[in-house]
């Protein structure tokens, strides 16, 4: 079955999460990145966006909130607010994995 | 005559699909193997189509792998899924657990890992898929986990109901911890009895494993059983006190809790609240908030939102979701970040009964 080896492809990247950060201001510009330039730009805004939306009506609702923490199993994403703008961290989690394989 | 299991079989590489093809047919349960090369393909086929299993390569152009299993996870939870991967990458097998796949296998190369494949895709075809727990027909995780104890069994339960997964240790007969979620110990172990059916696998015992239950395994497992039966309405009428508490108050008493709300199904649904002015505009600043962070999953291929935590100098907020329920808790701002968590999990643990 080493004949498997012989099939190896060139594969379209897989989308990986990265580590890392960056700062929209209050138009929702991308002003500064330290992520990979492999994680889409397009991610990047609707991220931001659904932050900045997040954190502008949480204000309407008279819920001002100077952070948000959205979880979720292989990611962690913290939203600082910046005086309109918003700085955003992104941080892969590696969460307890079976010891197997299977 | 004797029903096939039928496969799925997803790789942009019409190649493997065809050598892949021909091994899998060869297994014993003469399954029917059909194959898609693109992850848009493989969700048309899935719905016109009922398969037991689909084996999907996590490298796939335009919709990759991981996205096209977080979207079955969440429209066909009782399939079988298999993440295929050429890449030894820990944070790819970490991801694809957290979607809720049975099982990530880096592509086998050798004989012997054919051999291991293939008995395990065998051995997951195997498994009874209709109603209780896959795995041991007509028995319920109960039984499963007396039958551990009462042997003296040491070994971890993986149990798996649609998207989450939960975990019970037992060394030597006796319950060591549990874990579903954020939740740990005794309320983990609750939540997942609470679950009503699903899967489980055996996995080897890790006896350095934490102790967090103390009880015995037949107090836990009875008062489980009560606190099900009691949710179900089983209580005879006589036996209920005049004055029940509510759920929410229930919830309301936990620690530095302003406020809770809590809404069912989607917008117009049931909204409950304790502690809140004005519900409305908070339901929906919720609401809009899971919709927002649900939308991004599958893009993200992170595994289903969990939580939202909140922070301000007024107070903190979570937003979180259990049993197809939302809940918005308020918090004082007194409280640290870590506080807040702890506190959150008390209150999805409270709920779980």
């Amino acid at each position: 079955m080493g004949l498997l080896k012989i099939f190896s492809k060139p594969a379209p990247a897989l989308l990986r999460l990265p580590s890392g950060s960056f700062t929209v201001d209050r138009k929702g510009t991308v002003l500064t990145s330290t992520l990979p330039s492999s994680f889409p730009g397009s991610l990047v805004k609707e991220i931001s966006r659904h932050v900045r939306a997040a954190f502008s009506e949480a204000a309407a609702a008279q819920l001002p909130l100077t952070e948000l923490v959205i979880n979720y199993p292989s990611l962690k994403i913290t939203a600082r607010e910046l005086r309109g703008g918003v700085i955003i961290y992104l941080a892969p989690r590696i969460t307890g994995l079976p010891m197997s394989q299977s | 005559m004797e029903r096939r299991p039928k496969i799925l079989l997803a790789d942009d590489d019409p190649d493997l699909l065809a050598l892949y093809g021909d091994i899998l047919t060869q297994l014993p349960s003469r399954p029917e193997v059909q194959t898609a090369t693109t992850g848009v393909r493989t969700l048309a086929m899935l719905e016109s189509e009922t398969f037991q299993l689909l084996i999907c390569d996590l490298r796939m152009p335009k919709m990759d792998g991981l996205q096209v299993l977080a979207i079955v996870r969440r429209k066909y939870p009782q399939m079988r899924t298999v993440a295929l991967t050429a890449e030894l990458d820990e944070q790819l097998r970490s991801r694809a657990y957290a979607l809720g796949v049975d099982l990530f296998w880096y592509k086998p190369g050798t004989d012997q890992e054919t051999r291991m494949f293939m008995a395990c895709i065998e051995s997951l075809l195997g498994r009874e898929s209709e109603g209780g727990f896959r795995g041991v027909q007509s028995k319920s995780l109960m039984d499963i986990i007396q039958l551990e104890c009462i042997s003296q069994s040491s070994s971890v339960l993986r149990i798996s109901n649609g998207p989450r997964t939960g975990k019970i240790w037992i060394l030597s007969g006796e319950l060591l911890d549990a874990e579903a979620g954020d939740l740990r110990g005794e309320a983990a172990l609750y939540k997942i009895l609470s679950w009503k059916g699903g899967g489980f696998e055996t996995l080897p015992a890790e006896p350095d494993q934490p102790r967090t239950i103390f009880k015995s395994y037949n107090a836990l497992l009875l008062e489980s059983a009560q606190a099900l039966d009691e949710s179900r309405g089983a209580v005879m009428p006589e036996e209920r006190s005049a004055a029940p508490v509510s759920p929410l108050t229930q919830l309301s008493q936990v620690e530095g809790l302003e406020f809770v709300l809590t809404m069912k199904g989607g917008p117009g649904g049931e909204q409950v609240a304790r502690g809140l002015e004005n519900p409305e505009r908070m339901g929906e600043w919720a609401r809009q908030s899971l919709e927002r962070f649900r939308s991004l999953e599958d893009r993200l291929g992170a595994g289903p939102l969990e939580q939202i935590e909140g922070f301000g100098l007024q107070r903190h907020i979570t937003l979180a979701s259990q049993d197809e329920t939302d809940f918005c808790v308020g918090w004082k701002p007194s409280l640290t970040q870590d506080q807040v968590r702890e506190m959150m999990k008390k209150v999805l643990a409270l709920w779980a009964f």
